[in-house]
């Protein structure tokens, strides 16, 4: 089998410019949430894009741009794509896309008619807006679209993307997720389906959970075939060594109670890996703080890794940033790779107050040095979606 | 809304400053700078079409704009369009 490794990566998230600013800033337990919401405060976009890159493109859009020149940059294809264009793909998840585009040219209609409303307004809305900048912006002429599944829309990505490479279908792929969603309309109906915490604090797992703190960002990784990255002399950062996938089929809101669904994942992860439980090391868990999410997803991860479930360490980014919905997969993914490279199990922030039956070990508000005897550690990142959509990654740190 | 007279001086104000949003510099927005120098594409003209129909109530076809390679071509087209 085709081994897939990471080569590049990058990150825009409510703790700052860089996927090493998230990580390092996760690592010692600062948050990006203020006022209960996760925005990327620290992003400016004439920092990184001209005036006409940055009208061009929703915010989501911008995200995914800036995050993609950190990761070809790190790759080391800022200058040249080290193989056929056509044979580079981009894979790009998001939750809603351009919904800030949408609301503001609903507000122009309203407000001023039709012939108000942008030329702009479909380009910059739709959800494939962001692999189709990526696209043009690094001449990427292989496969290229967007994944759609809510929350679990940047795993599906780097799932996607993975299996493009084994495939054969491509040799390499700029793959990951963007949303950026802290719009009034998109608040304002998540508080109406009662998912928004009413605290405005994330704290995922914890007893007192009222639900997730909304988040904006994105993350892009760019995979190789290994043996082609090695033949390029490309440094690498991790494998992907599994990927699976799964619908509850149950509810459209809802996880399935049992968590069966997410295990069906969990465990097809591992299988694709050649992995058992008893090789994991580290869980990035999808730790919502919703809390319906966070009892199944336990049970899910007890019923997929069995006895070892409760040696592994279990987290969720989502205490720091916030749920990034379909950016976060691709953003907790990042982390997670560089929280193995460094052997580190990040935090749970504000995690205090145990419930009955959530009784993993959630690596409670300090980092803690990952014990792996010795052999490469690997680590499982959970993405669940409304409508029942599970998509599960096992990462390894490079040699 | 009130809709401007057209003349030559007010059309070419109006074309300089919706140009000089979709990205290029002032100075480099010329009346014989074309698009493609200015990399003014098919959306910034369709963006300064509905600003003209806007401001002078002149709709220009889209086969019309198609057609113009420079700012001063934006200009007489408003111009010849109003004539």
């Amino acid at each position: 089998m085709t081994q897939v490794v990471v080569t590049g990566i990058g990150a825009v998230t409510p703790l700052g410019v860089g996927a090493r600013t998230l990580y390092e800033r996760w690592l010692a337990g600062r948050s990006g949430i203020e006022d209960g919401e996760g925005v990327a405060r620290e992003y400016e976009p004439k920092e990184h894009l001209s005036v006409k890159e940055a009208r061009r493109a929703d915010r989501f859009t911008q995200f995914a741009m800036v995050a993609g020149d950190e990761a070809l940059a790190e790759a080391g294809w800022s200058d040249e794509l080290p193989y056929d264009s056509t044979r580079v793909a981009c894979i790009i998840g998001t939750g809603i896309g351009g919904i800030g585009t949408l609301e503001h040219n609903h507000d122009v209609l309203r407000d001023s008619g039709p012939k108000k409303v942008s030329p702009l307004a479909v380009p910059l809305m739709m959800s494939n807006a962001a692999p189709g900048a990526l696209s043009m912006r690094y001449k990427l002429r292989g496969h290229s679209y967007g994944i759609v599944s809510a929350c679990a829309a940047g795993a599906h990505a780097i799932g996607t993307a993975a299996s493009l490479i084994q495939s054969g279908a491509a040799d390499a792929v700029v793959t990951g997720g963007s949303e950026a969603a802290l719009t009034p309309l998109s608040k304002a109906a998540f508080a109406a389906l009662d998912a928004l915490s009413d605290s405005g604090i994330s704290r995922p797992f914890d007893a007192r959970r009222d639900g997730f703190v909304m988040g904006e960002g994105a993350a892009v990784l760019v995979l190789e075939d290994a043996e082609k990255a090695k033949a390029r002399g490309a440094t690498i950062i991790a494998t992907v060594k599994g990927y699976g996938a799964s619908s509850d089929a149950h509810h459209i809101t809802a996880p399935q109670s049992e968590g069966l669904g997410a295990a069906q994942a969990i465990g097809q992860a591992l299988e694709s890996a050649g992995l058992t439980p008893a090789d994991v090391d580290y869980v990035n868990a999808h730790g919502t703080s919703t809390p319906l999410n966070d009892r199944a997803e336990t049970k899910a991860i007890k019923l997929a890794l069995g006895d070892r479930a409760g040696q592994i360490p279990v987290s969720s980014t989502k205490s720091a940033i916030g749920h990034l919905l379909g950016a976060a997969g691709a953003v907790e993914a990042v982390a997670t790779i560089l929280a193995l490279r460094d052997r580190m199990a990040p935090p749970t922030l504000g995690y205090e107050e145990v419930e009955e039956g959530l009784d993993l070990d959630y690596v409670p508000n300090t980092a803690r040095p990952l014990e792996t005897n010795g052999h490469l550690p690997v680590a499982l990142s959970n993405a669940f979606g409304f409508g029942g959509h599970n998509a599960v990654l096992c990462l390894e740190a490079a040699e | 809304m009130a809709e401007k007279t057209i003349t030559p001086e007010a059309v070419e104000t109006t074309v300089r400053e919706a140009l000089a949003q979709f990205g290029p510099e002032p100075e480099e927005i010329t009346l014989d700078a074309t698009f493609e120098q200015l990399d003014v594409d098919s959306l910034d003209l369709a963006e300064l079409s509905q600003i003209i129909e806007d401001e002078y109530g002149v709709k220009l076809k889209g086969e019309d704009v198609g057609k113009i390679k420079t700012v001063g071509d934006a200009v007489d087209l408003v111009v010849n369009r109003a004539g």
